[in-house]
């Protein structure tokens, strides 16, 4: 029975030291700063790969197929990560892969965004019969298995770029719907949303002007995270042969073209998913940063 | 309780009822399901024949009132397209397989989730709740199937200790169930431990402390009964991610189960297995959150008054 105060959780939680909480804050700083360095890569890359990557991505040469990537013993340093089926730089395929994840990622966002925040702007400041519709719609997708329907989507539309931002930004929407509507609720009967009221000013210019900047920044937060969310779906898709299709460089592809070599080149899957879990890692946690500095009361928890 | 089990299973028919015409229309986007069934050199007035065989000429809307008919009556889809056999025996078959997989993936989840989470919100900022925040930070970034095809190789061809594909002995079920696992861990440790967090804030916990309670007596009798509500609701949730993540799992392992084939289906265009697979996973997912709803509601009194 007897017990020792100083392990009493009580204690620990009702004064987290100082010394662990400032730890906490530099770490936090740090992965922040190391999230956007990795963000700053990603998208220097993306820019700028025919100038630095050593090779051309759809230049195929049986001769030079499956070669060792140079670090293993019988690779060459021509080739760093080596050579796929096809005899094709894998280094050049993976940096000329980072444009179409962050052109998928970015535009399946700003699809899920628009559609997201104005289905929740609407439920939440109109309430009633319009909330219990679009409450519903959402209720509606959650239970829908989002691959399914991403899948279908694109199989029903074709396998295009374009058709998988569609997919994509129709099936991600309703996380920012939720939040929104949230968030809108909470501001909708607030003072300064009345006096824009009985000034007379318009729905319009309230919830643009009043309500939407109070949002933003929870929906950046939001945003950056969904990025890196569309990142890897994005890879799934293409992984289980609807999303991009070959030869075009995509992360998705190129695991499932390493998958098929995996008991004896494992480099040909390793190294595309250490690309798109570093992007979506760096996402992650400039996102996690960011919401430090937005949002006070979630740095509590 | 009856009034918020009524309005809840009518949300829930509801819900079932709009998956069931988005997967229905999903056919009509652009596609003509006369040409998908016929050999491309059919005449024109076999296709039209064909059609008013099939009932294809027939309005949409009415065709959907047909199709839900034969669903909801006899759980008829009609016939797969590629197999010439029921859609709906295709799927029995396969069910079992991903149940199995799914339900072991959630007991390893939890078995991690509640006591990780739990610990960490007791000592929170503690090493491990730190090392535990940072392991679902790293798994959130990580694509599942890269995970499990990094264990197949680790495993299954460096270490040779585990099976890497098929679904014949208890071995094989390891390796996949632990990648389905990684998929829903990161979040659901994130909840458990705020959803602790939450609790070990209220007044009761601080008056059950001020009255002089052991500690480990305040945990048990008051925070666990309630953090309790927070993890069947998230389990609930998290269903229909656990599905989405079987459909990758299957595929990267080649387990025979519904959602190795629903990709082949899509692939392939076999639109009534499709439409099967979607109406039986949305039933899952519609029919677990009505579960965790209605049991949270037993335990909390408070939500079924909201």
């Amino acid at each position: 029975m007897a017990e020792i105060p100083t392990s009493n959780p009580e204690i620990d939680e009702a004064a987290p030291s100082m010394l662990s909480l400032v730890l906490r804050k530099m770490w936090h700083l740090r992965m922040g700063v190391l999230g956007g360095l990795l963000i700053f890569c990603l998208i220097f890359i993306a820019l700028f790969c025919p100038y630095l990557s050593p090779h051309d991505p759809f230049k195929q040469d049986i001769t030079k197929r499956l070669w060792k990537p140079a670090f293993m013993e019988g690779g060459k340093a021509e080739y760093p990560l080596g050579t796929d089926h096809l005899g094709r730089d894998l280094l050049t395929r993976i940096l000329y892969g980072t444009r179409i994840s962050l052109v998928v990622g970015l535009a399946a966002v700003i699809l899920m965004l628009t559609v997201g925040v104005t289905l929740g702007l609407v439920a939440g400041y109109f309430g009633g019969k319009a909330d219990a519709v679009i409450s519903f719609l959402v209720n509606c997708m959650m239970g829908f298995p989002f691959i399914l329907l991403a899948m279908s989507l694109v199989a029903v539309l074709g396998a295009s770029l374009q058709n998988i931002i569609i997919a994509l930004g129709l099936t991600g929407w309703p996380v920012f719907t939720r939040v929104t509507r949230i968030e809108t609720m909470k501001l909708r009967d607030r003072e300064f949303v009345l006096a824009a009221k009985s000034l007379a000013f318009s729905t319009r210019r309230i919830l643009a002007r009043h309500i939407l900047p109070n949002l933003l920044p929870a929906i950046l937060v939001l945003a950056t995270v969904e990025v890196a969310r569309a990142i890897i779906r994005e890879s799934l898709l293409s992984f289980l042969g609807l999303g991009i299709q070959p030869p075009t460089p995509s992360w998705g592809v190129m695991l499932a073209e390493g998958r098929d070599y995996m008991l004896l080149q494992w480099w040909l899957a390793a190294f595309p998913g250490m690309a798109i879990f570093m992007s979506a890692l760096g996402i992650n946690l400039l996102g996690d940063a960011l919401r430090d500095l937005v949002d006070p009361y979630l740095r509590k928890t | 309780m009856r009034t918020f089990i009524i309005k809840q299973l009518i949300q829930a028919v509801g819900v079932c009822l709009v998956i069931s015409m988005i997967s229905f229309f999903l056919l009509f986007l652009n596609t003509d399901p006369a040409l998908l069934l016929l050999p491309p050199e059919a005449e024109v007035q076999d296709i039209a024949k064909f059609k008013k065989q099939m009932g294809l000429d027939r309005p949409v809307p009415v065709q959907y009132l047909d199709f839900l008919r034969k669903v909801v009556l006899h759980g008829d889809f009609g016939n797969s397209f590629v197999a010439k056999v029921s859609a709906a025996k295709l799927v029995r078959e396969r069910l079992p397989a991903t149940l199995e997989l799914a339900l072991a993936a959630l007991i390893l989840v939890n078995l991690v989730a509640l006591p990780v989470g739990i610990v960490s919100a007791i000592r929170r900022y503690s090493l491990m709740d730190n090392v535990a925040t940072f392991t679902a930070l790293l798994g959130q970034a990580m694509p599942l199937y890269w995970f499990g095809i990094m264990l197949i190789i680790i495993f299954g061809v460096w270490l040779r200790w585990l099976p890497i594909s098929g679904s014949d002995t208890l071995a094989h079920l390891v390796l996949p169930a632990i990648t389905l696992a990684s998929w829903i861990l990161p979040i659901n440790m994130r909840m458990v431990r705020s959803g602790m967090l939450d609790v070990l804030n209220q007044d009761y916990i601080r008056t059950a402390r001020a009255k002089g309670l052991v500690e480990r007596k305040v945990l048990i009798k008051h925070a666990f009964k309630n953090a309790a509500i927070p993890v069947i609701t998230i389990t609930g949730m998290q269903l229909g991610a656990l599905l989405g993540g079987a459909v990758v799992t299957e595929t990267v392992f080649a387990w025979p189960g519904l959602g190795r084939l629903a990709v082949d289906s899509i692939r392939m265009g076999d639109y009534p297995v499709v439409q099967a697979i979607v109406v039986v996973f949305a039933l899952f997912v519609v029919i677990g959150n009505l579960a965790a709803d209605i049991l949270a509601a037993l335990i909390d009194p408070r939500i079924r008054l909201e």
